[in-house]
């Protein structure tokens, strides 16, 4: 559903967008040496001069579907894995919402099924020998097969410790798993330590909470809100100087568009 | 089979601050240069979405496609080099603008002590102070010989800053004034002043005000939007050769600029180049182009690659320290530092720019005793307000599960709640540090990948010691609820280690046998090519590379014009 949010967001966006494109043009000839004038200067001074304004909520439309929240790698079984896993390594609390509720798992599975999860721009030329420890990892498996392989071995490693998917163990239970996992105690994933599929859940689940919605996670900024992030705005030049601490609003790179 | 292309007075390989600056200066005064860029072309415009910390910072959008090249390391000579398959220590930039699109703009001039480095230590200390393994030198020019190109740079770029009293003399104070004190730095401010020590605000790159260069190119001033390392800046505001030096090139009619050309060998006879080989990287064709003279101005890896790849000049051997080309590889020690806590107070941690911060000069170069320490040179403790991304920045206590219930807590209480207080020290050479090519793994045209045999030495942890007292005790000065403190030097980690000031290799020096390039930057083996970047510094001081890169570049470009009218060796 569209949240008041979202609507204070299309509102600011239409307001604020005269003055951006103005700025972008003027900031363009600037590249061909064309001197800026006071009027830029007074440009740039209206453009971050005024106070966070919210303004009135337009009238309420109808209910439309987040199109992003649908699966290009995942089956429903490793979705529900995986939704389970994000969900221990950032879970729900007195702060906030967990990694689930978040989108998480979409964003995941978004990033399996693009060129970064078949490593496109990895080296990827052999040989392929076992690491040092201060050599960085040398895996033969690309992202999205790790990934896969992964959450079969959450299944198994669940089933031999527990007679249970990994996704119908108590949160307790998960959490040992995870553990074991972190350790690399959890047998290996054609080859590669469990650590290493550890890295990769961990990572993608905070990216899935904190990149810019598009992306599929961060599910209406609340991954923002939760730690005060505005997101991303043109500047903070009056902000930066002051000694409270100044709460805005998130803004997501949609409010960027349209000023080209 | 290369396509032969028209012969041309100068082509330059690599498009950043170096390769921008000569192109723009000798465009000027009215040669045609051809400019080789391997990546892509960019613009301001093109920044406009750049507030993606995901696409610019995690998946490296504006550095080089290591499918296509990257490096191999290993810690010593007794490993075996294996490639960094994947980002995690130097983002190496790629497309026009190079490094110098996606940098902080951190920009210092060097200390007068670290040109006369060698001498002066032996005055100061003795013989013994510097260990035979530590291949120190003097860099064959005087910091007040550097100086009108610092000078020069600092105005095209438009420099943030103030003068500072410890560091060398200023023709001319800094462009433009210092940026923000914001409450943050004055944190910073108060208890270092307390501690008698004279902090000053780090020059920047990111302008403080609107600002017009001696070229005409009109910038406007820093938001403090927080997106600089890692992304360009969509306001101009962040000096870059897209906005500065490569429009000036291109306005002149004199530039021929090439992008997606890939130079993979320079052509010579031992004495001179010829030319260059280049790929272009989108149809794989082959192209060669001849040329009065050669300046590779690519990043400091691929400058010692291309020249090692070309059989020009003699390869370091690290057995006996004899030949220069790769030698002297250094790095930034930048491990001792402290991140204070604080349970009741929040800052505007969510705002900030490359370049702002506050540091103090007591600790940097010889400014202090090193009688009774087991190292030289020093570090710049600072504390910066770079805007801390949320994907990037989940500082927990030592001690604290990296994941679960008490990290998500614990990341977001400390948020807005968290400062540091760091040090940047500087990186001595030693004989076993150094670069050469691998003699297993290759780029995507074949070439040999460059290899990298690197780690701290006994002299780099001493100095991190010491540096993290002093980090300590100014955090203590600061008063949070809790301070950690790292004090430890760890091996150098290809995938840990942040930091991108990569040194030396094709060194700068007075004399043929122990460096590579003379104080123009020409190849003292090959009088008709240029070697520039900061594969020129003998070491790398505790300062951020780009300003003395800068200056080089300027001495450089004046050299290549002496060079085209006169030839000969320029010292």
């Amino acid at each position: 559903m569209v949240t008041e949010k979202e609507n204070n967001q299309i509102t600011k966006q239409a307001n604020t967008n005269s003055t951006r494109r103005a700025f972008l043009k003027n900031s363009g000839l600037t590249v061909g040496g064309i001197a800026i004038g006071a009027t830029f200067g007074g440009l740039l001074g209206n453009l971050r001069g005024g106070e966070v304004q919210t303004e009135q909520t337009p009238p309420p439309v109808a209910e439309v579907a987040n199109p992003n929240v649908a699966l290009m790698f995942f089956t429903p079984d490793e979705y529900q894995t995986t939704n389970a896993a994000v969900e221990r390594i950032f879970p729900e609390g007195e702060n906030g919402p967990g990694a689930m509720e978040l989108n998480a798992a979409i964003y995941i599975d978004h990033q399996l099924a693009s060129q970064w999860g078949v490593n496109a721009k990895d080296y990827r030329l052999g040989p392929f020998y076992k690491p040092e420890p201060t050599q960085g990892e040398q895996i033969k498996l690309l992202r999205q097969d790790l990934f896969r392989l992964g959450l079969k071995r959450l299944d198994n490693y669940s089933n031999e410790n527990y007679e249970r998917q990994f996704l119908d163990l108590e949160a307790g239970e998960q959490d040992d798993v995870l553990a074991a996992f972190e350790e690399g105690k959890a047998g290996s994933i054609s080859g590669v330590s469990t650590t290493e599929f550890f890295k990769l859940l961990r990572q993608l689940t905070l990216e899935g909470v904190y990149a810019d919605p598009m992306y599929g996670g961060n599910k209406e900024m609340l991954g923002w809100e939760m730690r005060k992030y505005p997101g991303t705005r043109m500047g903070y030049i009056n902000e930066i100087q002051k000694k409270d601490f100044v709460e805005l609003e998130p803004n997501s790179l949609q409010s960027h568009m349209g000023h080209s | 089979m290369a396509t032969k292309l028209p012969k041309e007075p100068v082509v330059v390989i690599g498009m950043g601050w170096a390769g921008g600056i000569i192109a723009s200066e000798l465009t000027k005064a009215g040669i045609k240069v051809v400019g080789l860029e391997r990546g892509k072309e960019r613009k301001m415009s093109d920044y406009l979405m750049v507030h993606d910390e995901l696409r610019f910072q995690h998946r490296e959008e504006l550095m080089q496609d290591l499918s296509k090249e990257t490096v191999t390391h290993r810690n010593n000579s007794k490993m075996r080099a294996l490639p960094m398959r994947q980002y995690g220590t130097f983002i190496v930039g790629d497309g026009l603008g190079g490094a110098g699109s996606h940098w902080n703009g951190q920009t210092y001039r060097f200390l007068p002590y670290d040109f006369e480095i060698k001498t002066m230590t032996e005055e100061r200390y003795g013989k013994n102070k510097i260990k035979a393994d530590y291949p120190l030198q003097d860099w064959g020019i005087t910091y007040d010989e550097l100086e009108p190109y610092y000078d020069t740079f600092e105005k095209m770029s438009g420099i943030s800053g103030e003068t500072v009293e410890l560091y060398g003399h200023r023709s001319n104070p800094y462009p433009t004034k210092p940026m923000l004190k914001t409450p943050v730095l004055e944190e910073f401010e108060k208890a270092a002043k307390k501690l008698g020590y004279k902090p000053y605000m780090m020059p920047s790159a990111n302008l403080s005000e609107n600002y017009e260069n001696p070229d005409g190119i009109a910038r406007a001033a820093c938001q403090y939007c927080a997106y600089c390392e890692n992304f360009g800046c969509e306001y101009g505001a962040k000096a870059d050769p897209v906005v500065t030096v490569l429009p000036v090139a291109q306005e002149t009619g004199n530039l021929d600029l090439r992008t997606h050309a890939n130079v993979t060998r320079i052509l010579n006879d031992g004495t001179k180049a010829t030319g260059v080989i280049y790929v272009d990287a989108l149809t794989g064709e082959e192209f060669e182009q001849p040329a009065e003279v050669v300046v590779v101005a690519s990043y400091v890896f691929n400058n010692a690659r291309l020249l090692l790849n070309s059989g020009l000049g003699k390869p370091y051997n690290p057995a006996d320290g004899t030949g220069v080309i790769g030698k002297n590889y250094c790095y930034q020690v930048s491990s001792g530092y402290s991140t204070l806590f604080y349970n009741d107070r929040e800052f505007n941690l969510y705002a900030g720019a490359g370049a702002l911060g506050i540091e103090i000069p007591e600790f940097t170069g010889d400014n202090f005793d090193h009688a009774n320490e087991n190292f030289i040179h020093g570090a710049g403790i600072r504390s910066t307000q770079y805007g801390n991304r949320p994907i990037a920045n989940n500082n927990v206590p030592i001690g604290t599960p990296s994941w679960g219930k008490e990290f998500k807590e614990q990341s977001i209480k400390y948020t807005n709640s968290i400062l540091q207080v760091k040090s940047q020290g500087a990186s001595m050479p030693h004989r076993q540090n150094y670069i050469d090519l691998d003699p297993t793994y290759k780029d995507a045209y074949g070439m040999p990948l460059l290899r990298i045999t690197y780690d701290y030495t006994e002299q780099d942890k001493a100095l991190v010691k010491y540096m993290a007292k002093v980090t300590r005790s100014i955090a203590e000065e600061m008063g949070p609820d809790h301070i950690d403190t790292v004090g430890e030097q760890a091996p150098f980690n290809v995938n840990v280690d942040t930091n991108t000031h990569n040194t030396g290799g094709v060194i700068m020096g007075a004399e043929p046998e122990t460096s590579a390039i003379n104080s123009y930057q020409q190849m003292w083996d090959a009088e008709n090519v240029f070697v520039v970047g900061a594969s020129a510094f003998p070491h790398n001081s505790c300062f951020n590379p780009t300003g003395t890169l800068g200056a080089l570049s300027y001495r450089a470009a004046e050299g290549i014009e002496t060079y085209l009218k006169q030839g000969g060796s320029l010292v």
